[in-house]
């Protein structure tokens, strides 16, 4: 109870300070409003797993790795692969999170970058099957390495990296061959997640972590180059035209990040 | 043995070839190892170990609040360990994440290992962390493990009374080599992970498993001590460089 309450007057104390920048048309970092931070990519990065990017967003970073293993098709769709999409919030990457099972924090943001992925259907989860109680299930493993704030921007970042880095593997007699590829992945639309956070009147893209902790309001917005293909208000309230202002924001610096991939 | 499920011996696969391993090494030649200090942002001190094919991630938080409370020792710092394997750190399957036995045990010996060294009693009713993250693995994760964390802690500037490094020795084709490698760990016929300090050559980790005799293990030990100079100097160089560049550096991983 006395952590709760500590946390609420840290809270108020850090909206205050943010408010006063944001007032003055500052944030702490000295980007504009619509600015992102910088960012980088870089594909191929492990060569165990058939797909891997590392992405960072500011002081982000989150390490992507796509796996294949072999499993049973779901029974509404007997003809098809899976995906699997999780994150891992490491307790390397930052001195809140803690060793233990996905929390729902980690939970959400998988799912998030899961459903965006899914919506897109970059991935033709038809072409995963084999056989009749067989097909290849394609893993998304999202390990944040470092929080530095918007780890759902970094993470789809991440994903969307390693996902255009995969190649299938081969398949013989029913067995993954290890290391032999028969063909890339080659995603068909490039997803991007764009989040914006809320304080006071302004909106902010990009939410550094000193931004977030402040902020009222937070959205993520998933995008292709031409449809939106996920949303995630998480808390706070928003109005129908911050919402569109936050659509056609989504897209233009969707179509920045798409740029590095 | 000690890395994979594989009991030890168990490949026709001629290992060593007229003093050559299949990677072109020497008996006492140890893979390419790359450390990088600071990387993490959000840590109190970090590396990024890349030795052979291993990718390992190290961030160490602390002195910090002792959590569960209960644990806080008045004596001196808890020193908690968690060493932890991606599921894609390997060739074969997608691995499951969390605790398994396995890396349970790993952590524990590595915690055992800088349990000597850290100068835990200036710290009283505090934990210090060590969170260990395999993002590749190659063979010799542990010692790989052992060597980002001395440097993590290093830069950390947590007190400890010496430095670690670590060398993986083992008996492939009938001979003592150093460093072995995936192949060589699977189907070596021996396998001794080794940490040593860097002053009073403590031996702050050992285990082995297959068979070796005494002059065996003495043979491994005295290459291991050779080895560890060679892992030591690349952690001191890496430290260093923190130190080295005026401005602070761009804390970033590049893997």
């Amino acid at each position: 109870m006395a952590d709760t309450f500590k946390e609420m007057i840290m809270h108020g104390i850090r909206r205050d300070v943010l408010l006063n920048l944001l007032k003055k048309g500052l944030r702490f970092d000295n980007r504009k409003f619509d600015e992102l931070r910088p960012a980088e990519l870089k594909k191929g990065v492990l060569d165990t797993a058939e797909g891997s990017a590392l992405a960072r967003l500011g002081r982000s970073q989150v390490l992507a790795a796509v796996k294949f293993d072999i499993s049973v098709p779901y029974p509404d769709k007997p003809n098809e692969g899976t995906i699997v999409t999780g994150a891992e919030f490491l307790p390397t990457a930052s001195p809140t999170f803690e060793p233990g099972p996905p929390d729902e924090n980690a939970i959400e943001l998988a799912r998030v970058i899961d459903r965006g992925i899914r919506s897109a259907e970059i991935v033709d989860t038809k072409s995963l099957f084999i056989e009749e109680g067989k097909a290849l299930s394609c893993y998304i493993d999202l390990y944040i390495l470092d929080h530095g704030g918007n780890l759902i921007d970094t993470a789809g970042l991440a994903a969307m990296g390693a996902l255009m880095d995969t190649k299938v593997p081969k398949v013989e007699n029913g067995k993954i061959v290890r290391n032999e590829h028969i063909r890339s992945l080659n995603p068909k639309s490039k997803v991007i997640a764009s989040s914006f956070a809320k304080t006071g009147d302004y909106w902010l893209v990009d939410p550094s972590l000193e931004e977030e902790v402040a902020a009222d309001t937070s959205i993520t917005i998933t995008t292709t180059e031409t449809h939106v293909c996920s949303m995630q208000k998480r808390h706070g309230s928003l109005t129908k035209s911050d919402l569109m202002d936050c659509i056609d924001l989504a897209f233009k610096k969707g179509d920045e990040l798409r740029r590095l991939l | 043995m000690f890395e994979g499920e594989h009991m030890a011996g168990t490949t026709d696969k001629q290992l060593i070839i007229d003093g050559k391993r299949t990677d072109g090494r020497t008996i006492d030649e140890i893979r390419p190892l790359r450390i990088e200090v600071g990387v993490i942002s959000s840590a109190d001190g970090s590396a990024l170990v890349e030795w052979g094919g291993n990718k390992v991630l190290c961030g160490v938080y602390g002195p910090r609040e002792c959590i569960p409370k209960h644990e806080a020792s008045p004596y001196g710092a808890l020193i908690k360990c968690r060493y932890s394997m991606s599921p894609f750190a390997s060739l074969s399957e997608h691995g499951r994440s969390g605790p398994n036995r396995r890396s349970l045990e790993i952590s524990k010996v590595i915690r055992e290992v800088f349990e000597n060294l850290i100068i835990a009693e200036n710290f009283p009713k505090t934990q210090i962390n060590i969170f260990i993250d395999v993002l590749q693995a190659d063979g010799g994760t542990r010692v790989a493990s052992i060597t980002a964390a001395s440097a993590a802690l290093a830069s950390a500037g947590i007190p400890m009374r010496d430095v670690v490094s670590a060398i993986a020795t083992g008996k492939v084709d009938g001979q003592m080599v150093v460093d072995l490698g995936k192949d060589e760990d699977n189907f070596g016929q021996s396998d001794m992970p080794i940490a040593l300090s860097h002053r009073k050559k403590d031996i702050l980790l050992l285990q082995m498993d297959g068979l070796l005799t005494k002059e065996e293990i003495l043979k491994a030990l005295d290459m291991a001590e050779k080895s560890c100079e060679k892992v030591h100097e690349v952690q001191v160089a890496a430290v260093r460089k923190i130190y080295e560049s005026a401005a602070l550096s761009e804390q970033k991983i590049s893997l």
